[in-house]
């Protein structure tokens, strides 16, 4: 990476939003480059200026108060019955109030927890695998050398299959941490691209299909099935991590039953 | 609402067309909300709530949204602006609010939403109906142009 390129994602950077090989060369980059490393403590510097300097401005009280008027008063304008009793209208602008109280802040609530939270471990802990140079403590494509290394090291017995004849090779297993637990984490690859299938047993026997995550150029698959949670991460093809997904999916299946 | 408040603040630089804007804002988003399909009402809210502040200056303040103007925005070694030196911990907070108050309503916005509510680059986009590169550019230009600002302001006090 030149200066040119580096100058330009200095601000992405520094806002969090390259994508893992993006962050790596602008950071080899600037080991390199004082330029550049002193241009990105200046951002940082005024980023924390301007961000810690009580520049937010609150709304004041009383426009909450006049807002809540006003909404009554578009109540009452839109529904100009004379039969139901003013203070019904007074109630629902309140409800209104409440109700887009509420839109602005559990979106919010919702969207960080849960779910985005196990997808951020999911992420790093794919990253993670990678970048150290750490895929699997248990290198082997052999199911029957993978499963029970995990005996004694898990609470719970993760289902390992093999997919090399269908071009997705166990690389082998490996013991991670996500959503506060230790879990299984299984190590495919598919020609030059490596995905980690992240195992642990769910809460509840509720079942749930799988849904897709899209992060900083990763695909993340999760479902629940058979009391076990999955999370399937990669930086392959979607059409083909789908594909694989739906293996495992049936393959989990036909081991169950 | 101090989120809807802050960016109308920023935008209409005052206090009482801040308050008309998130007023008319809330009114529309109770008369639209039938038509809001999204997932992010953060983000539609504020959408709402910028689209009144331009309209607004628009018709009260048109010159300013002309403003796409190539600031450069490479690095040069500023001796005024060394995070570590002593003159650029005297910046305060008025100083600040004076250079992101001269920069053109888009840059502007950008910072805000960025700096001051956290939003990410996607729901900036979303906001700015702008794609998510020049919500990019923007913040890379308005930085650079705060920076340069500050440091000439910083060298008239020297």
């Amino acid at each position: 990476m030149n200066c040119e390129a580096a100058q330009n994602l200095l601000d992405a950077y520094l806002d969090g939003e390259l994508d893992p090989p993006g962050r790596l060369e602008i950071e080899r980059h600037m080991q390199d480059c004082g330029l550049c490393a002193h241009g990105y403590e200046e951002r940082r510097a005024l980023q924390r200026a301007v961000g810690g300097s009580g520049l937010r401005y609150k709304a004041p009280a009383e426009l909450q108060q006049k807002i809540r008027f006003a909404l009554r008063r578009e109540a009452n304008a839109e529904k100009p019955s004379r039969t139901v009793p003013r203070r019904w209208f007074a109630a629902a602008a309140s409800v209104a109030i409440a109700a887009l109280a509420l839109l602005v802040v559990l979106p919010f609530m919702r969207g960080r927890a849960g779910d985005d939270l196990v997808a951020r471990e999911v992420l790093a802990g794919h990253v993670r695998s990678l970048m150290a140079n750490h895929l699997a403590d248990v290198p082997s494509s052999d199911k029957h050398t993978v499963k029970p290394w995990f005996n004694g090291k898990l609470d719970f017995s993760p289902p390992v299959e093999d997919f090399a004849a269908q071009g997705f090779p166990l690389i082998g297993g490996r013991l991670d941490y996500i959503d506060n637990r230790p879990v299984a984490a299984l190590v495919y690859q598919r020609r030059k691209h490596f995905i980690n299938v992240f195992v642990w047993p769910a809460s509840s026997d509720k079942q749930s299909p799988a849904t897709i995550i899209e992060r900083q150029g990763y695909d993340l698959f999760h479902w629940t099935k058979g009391g076990m949670n999955y999370w399937v991460v990669s930086d392959l093809e979607q059409n083909d991590l789908r594909n694989f997904v739906d293996m495992l999916q049936t393959e989990a299946a036909a081991v169950k039953s | 609402m101090d989120a809807a408040y802050n960016i109308a603040r920023w935008l209409t630089r005052n206090e009482r067309d801040a308050e008309d804007m998130v007023q008319e804002s809330y009114l529309r988003a109770f008369k639209f909300f039938d038509a809001f399909t999204g997932v992010n009402a953060r983000a539609w809210l504020l959408t709402i709530v910028r689209n009144t502040c331009y309209t607004w200056l628009q018709q009260n303040r048109g010159r300013e949204l002309m403003t796409e103007f190539d600031e450069k925005i490479h690095s040069e070694q500023n001796e005024a602006w060394d995070p570590a030196a002593q003159a650029a911990k005297e910046i305060d907070g008025r100083m600040l609010t004076q250079a992101i108050e001269a920069l053109p309503a888009e840059y502007r916005e950008a910072v805000v939403l960025r700096d001051l509510e956290g939003l990410s680059y996607k729901e900036i986009a979303e906001v700015a109906a702008v794609p998510v590169g020049t919500v990019m550019s923007r913040l890379a230009r308005a930085r650079a142009r705060l920076k340069r600002l500050l440091t000439e302001r910083l060298k008239e006090k020297a």
